[in-house]
């Protein structure tokens, strides 16, 4: 029987075990160094907050890997041998395997920072951060102030994580706005707010350039480009992530940042695949990146993969672009592309709406030439991903996106309903004259029948 | 802020200390008079029966902690064995002497809390909400900027099954078994809301005027905490006033205005108690007094059966369970706002849901059996059916479910087990609604797509133990017998992912091997397969 082995028990390496063991009878091993069963990344935060226990952030109960035939080992894979495909375990005995998927995922930045590896300096990447983290901040006594360094979405969980524990956040980001190389002005303008209403001491165009150690060997102070020194007793680093590889160095496979792939998710050596965080496209499809750290396209390329394994070789092929994250307490959707300032398209055109005291706001990309509808940023509203998923594919134009909005709402019942506002509004800015049609059922359940 | 709520905690604790001290105080001397109408009102004829009393009761005095049911118990055997050998069956007493006990209590008590029933109101109810008013109201500066409010809940010893957890737990399921069980001793109580019974029905309070009374206390206590709490969500806040509104008026005020109006049907009836819920609505006592009842009496009886047979399946036709269990009934209401500290501890494991299924169609399934076999009785005027005495199969259901499962345990166990305890494993209505809404329903959660990231607040917050992720995550819609639409996975997820609605029924369940975003030509090719 061919034995499939998986490194990494993230989302992506066990997308691909669930859905190769669906499509087939192959012996599957999972190894993981990091904990016994898969868990989920993005909940980690919930936990230090008190939301959930660690256990709440397993999606499958213990017994269901043993029930599907996955054989789950802890270990350490210290190189692979891919002539005669054997894997070397880290204290442990050698696995051999017929395909080899790789699937380790990120580890957090750090960009040389004197102090970098200091105790008390840490990411929050892994359960092991998680851990690291109940122990260095474990209340406002022991960890008077925290210093985050990056900021991005990692940053600013842990913040939130840190603030619910009533302790003191320095936040320091390099950008002039919060995430601004990624949301337009006015979003990133309206988070800014957010933050520092949360009491988290935001300072932008703040670099870290030193981490500070006391007699011991635990940080205890940052020092940055603004020539201020911060006492802290914690030093988050959220510079984003990078391909979790350094064990493939020498190993033979194709590396850029992450482990090369081509669209079949094939790494250079044959029956060698990567998937999820760590895997890197020669080209970026699309607008997306080479290399791209989000859950669901883990997810995707999980599914993907298993489908070429069990027989039926596939492309991956992630559809549009959509993601979502949540900043403190506001939710953020995109669908399509919606390009900051920073990444803009000459032919890109926006249309803003900000509610006039409530966080919600919306941003609509368009050509502005064709005015077809290229994407859209929203906080504070929730849109539903199967209509703007269709309404891409269908290349819609903005006009038609605004007529029809209401389908697109996915808020909860007896919520405050803003797409009459928000089309007066671009009617005024754009002298059109679009009057919302009324949301229909038919039309949010229908399935376009082509779909190409 | 922190000050306040500290005194509130305090507040609180005294109201709720003396509460609890109240059945075991007091004195009680039963004079001949009162003896003697209690008898009288009773139909007890044995006179053996009243000498035996008589000498052991009238003109003592006892304290609140002697119980006098074992005393009239043992008079009551005495005589009946007296006159079951005599074949004296009209002398016979059935009376219950929890029942007597508590009567004979109730109309004797004297003392300090008969004499201050206003001051001691204020004393216990009084000092209890205004207390926990101190402590909840703060929440609306110290839970900060609207949205999800949750941080310390698995820290917190009171909901994170840590001591004071279990000794809330000790005290529901003490304070259900004094109710249903040792009503004797809940006469202290009921002195306390005498004046507003009196001002309500006519009559003084009995233990269930004090349950109810407690009850629309405790929810819009509790309700205002929801408020607070979800004061970002409208469906959080629509639904907490239904449900409060429902059972104020119709579960409370309308059962007591009927009383006082003495109308043809005397009884109070609670209009939105819908069969198997109101599992006595068809017992051979009911369906005497409904048809005896008049005009009113009538109406009720086919209200009854429209509510059941018509009217809750074609509005969860319509609008899934939820319009019934957390929009309408008393023992929802009672867990969405009481028990929604203690919502995260259903169990969410399959072998919950296994025991789940068997243990709620059970019940619905003894419920049916025994309605069948009280109407079989009912309309051939028998007490036996095939061999089976029909009275004992009503009492072992009014106890082992009525009582026990649905009040000890029902909301006992909210602190430890989550809130939704009889709703999930016991209710047989809500078995019921659950037929309707898993085959023939407009409504569903809707997936967002593949927005889900599998972070599991969804079920760790579900109230019903139903693994909302397990869906989610695989971009399927809910489509649960067991879902009561309360909302909260829609509310705390962090990414829009789940939305109650009400839509077409074609393409509701929707199970889905690649989820949207992913590749379009694999999604037709796994679906051709």
């Amino acid at each position: 029987m061919e034995h499939i082995v998986i490194i990494g028990n993230g989302i992506s390496g066990v997308t691909a075990a669930r859905h190769i063991r669906k499509l087939s009878d192959k012996r599957i091993t999972i190894i993981s160094a990091e904990t016994d069963y898969f868990f989920s990344r993005t909940a980690l935060m919930y936990v230090y907050m008190g939301h959930m226990k660690f256990e709440h952030t397993q999606p499958y109960e213990n017994w269901f890997w043993k029930k599907n035939r996955i054989d789950l080992v802890k270990g350490y894979v210290n190189s692979i041998d891919h002539k005669n495909q054997i894997l070397k375990i880290k204290n442990s005995t050698d696995i051999s395997y017929d395909k080899l998927v790789i699937a380790t995922g990120s580890k957090p930045n750090k960009f040389g920072w004197p102090g970098q590896d200091l105790d008390h300096v840490q990411g929050l990447y892994s359960k092991q951060d998680l851990d690291a983290l109940e122990k260095n901040a474990p209340n406002k006594t022991v960890c008077k102030r925290a210093v985050i360094v990056g900021g991005g979405l990692i940053g600013i969980e842990m913040a939130e994580m840190l603030r619910s524990r009533d302790i003191p956040v320095t936040f320091l980001v390099r950008e002039s706005s919060f995430w601004n190389g990624v949301l337009p002005k006015g979003e990133s303008q309206l988070i800014n707010e957010h933050i520092l209403e949360h009491h988290i001491d935001l300072q932008l165009e703040t670099s870290l350039i030193e981490i500070l150690a006391d007699e011991n060997g635990k940080a205890r102070a940052v020092t940055t480009d603004k020539g201020d020194t911060i006492e802290c007793d914690i030093v988050g680093l959220t510079a984003g992530v990078s391909p979790n590889i350094n064990f493939l160095k020498d190993s033979g496979i194709e590396l850029g940042r992450g482990v090369k792939v081509n669209r079949m998710l094939e790494t250079n050596i044959p029956n060698i695949y990567a998937i999820g965080d760590c895997a890197e496209q020669h080209k970026g499809i699309g607008y997306r990146r080479p290399i791209e750290a989000v859950w669901y396209t883990g997810r995707m390329m999980g599914e993907t993969l298993a489908q070429t394994i069990c027989g039926n070789p596939t492309e991956y092929k992630p559809g549009h672009w959509f993601n979502s994250a949540k900043f403190l307490d506001l939710e953020y959707q995109t669908y399509g592309w919606v390009f900051s300032e920073r990444g803009r398209k000459e032919y890109e055109q926006h249309f803003y709406w900000r509610h006039t005291t409530e966080k919600i706001c919306v941003t609509i990309a368009f050509h502005k030439d064709t005015k077809a509808f290229l994407g859209i940023n929203t906080f504070g509203i929730r849109m539903r991903h199967a209509i703007f998923d269709r309404w891409l594919t269908e290349n819609r134009s903005i006009e038609y996106v605004m007529e029809y909005l209401k389908d697109a709402n996915f808020d909860p019942e007896f919520f405050a309903l803003y797409e009459q506002e928000i089309i007066t509004h671009f009617n005024k800015e754009f002298g059109a004259d679009i009057s919302p049609k009324k949301k229909s059922w038919k039309r949010i359940f229908t399935i376009p029948k082509a779909r190409a | 802020m922190k000050a306040i709520q500290n005194i509130g905690i305090a507040v609180f604790l005294v109201g709720l200390g003396i509460f609890t001290a109240l059945p075991f105080l007091g004195n009680f001397k039963l004079n001949q008079k009162t003896f003697d109408d209690i008898i009288t009102n009773q139909g007890i004829k044995s006179e053996i029966f009243v000498a035996d009393l008589q000498r052991k009761l009238v003109g003592k005095d006892f304290d609140g902690i002697t119980s006098l049911a074992p005393i009239i118990k043992g008079a009551i055997d005495t005589a009946n064995e007296i006159h079951i050998k005599n074949k004296e069956w009209s002398k016979k007493i059935y009376t219950s002497s929890d029942d007597l006990a508590t009567s004979i209590r109730k109309k004797s008590g004297y003392g300090f809390v008969p004499e201050n029933k206003g001051l001691m109101w204020l004393l216990t109810f009084g000092l209890g909400v205004i207390g926990a008013l101190l402590f909840i109201v703060p929440q609306v500066i110290t839970l900060g900027e609207k949205g999800i409010k949750n941080d310390h809940i698995y820290q917190q010893n009171s909901t994170n099954k840590g001591s004071i957890a279990w000794l809330v737990f000790i005290f529901l399921v003490s304070f259900y078994l004094v109710l249903y069980f040792k009503s004797e001793y809940t006469v202290n109580w009921t002195y306390l809301v005498d004046p507003i019974s009196e001002s309500l029905s006519g009559n003084p309070a009995g233990h269930w005027f004090v349950y109810g009374f407690m009850y629309c206390i405790v929810m819009t206590v509790m309700a205002i905490r929801m408020y607070i709490k979800y004061r970002h969500n409208m469906y959080q806040v629509v639904r907490t006033t239904s449900v409060l509104f429902f059972q104020i008026v119709f579960a409370f005020l309308i059962p007591e205005i009927m009383v006082r109006l003495q109308l043809s049907y005397s009884k109070g009836y609670d209009f939105k108690n819908a069969f198997p819920l109101d599992y006595d609505f068809f017992f051979n006592w009911n369906l005497k007094e409904l048809i005896n009842g008049g005009g009113l009496g009538l109406f009720i009886l086919v209200w009854g059966i429209l509510l059941t047979v018509v009217i809750v399946p074609v509005m969860v036709y319509f609008f899934g369970k939820r319009w019934y269990c957390s929009w309408v009934c008393g023992c929802g209401g009672l867990a969405e706002t009481l028990g929604d500290p203690y919502r995260q501890h259903s169990s969410k494991s399959l072998f919950s849901w296994k025991i789940e299924r068997w243990l709620i169609h059970g019940v619905l399934l003894f419920a049916l059996v025994m309605t069948g076999f009280t109407l079989y009785g009912f309309f051939t005027e028998t007490g036996t059916v095939l061999g089976i005495k029909v009275q004992s199969i009503m009492n072992t259901y009014s106890f082992l479910i009525g009582a026990i499962f649905a009040g000890v345990i029902g909301t006992g166990f909210y602190p430890i087990f989550g809130n939704r305890v009889w709703c999930r494993f016991g209710c047989p209505l809500a078995a019921y609604l659950g037929f309707v809404q898993r085959f023939k329903s407009r409504f569903r959660i809707t997936t967002n797509g593949g927005q889900c990231i599998s972070c599991g607040n969804c079920s760790t917050y579900c109230e019903q133990g139903i693994d909302v992720r397990a869906y989610a995550q695989k971009g399927e819609n809910i489509v649960r017998s067991s879902c009561v639409g309360c909302g909260v996975c829609s509310a705390v997820c962090p990414r829009g992912v789940l939305k109650l609605e009400n839509g077409p029924t074609e393409g509701r369940i929707n199970p889905t091997e690649v989820l949207l975003g992913n590749d379009v030509n694999l999604m037709e090719l796994v679906n051709k397969k």
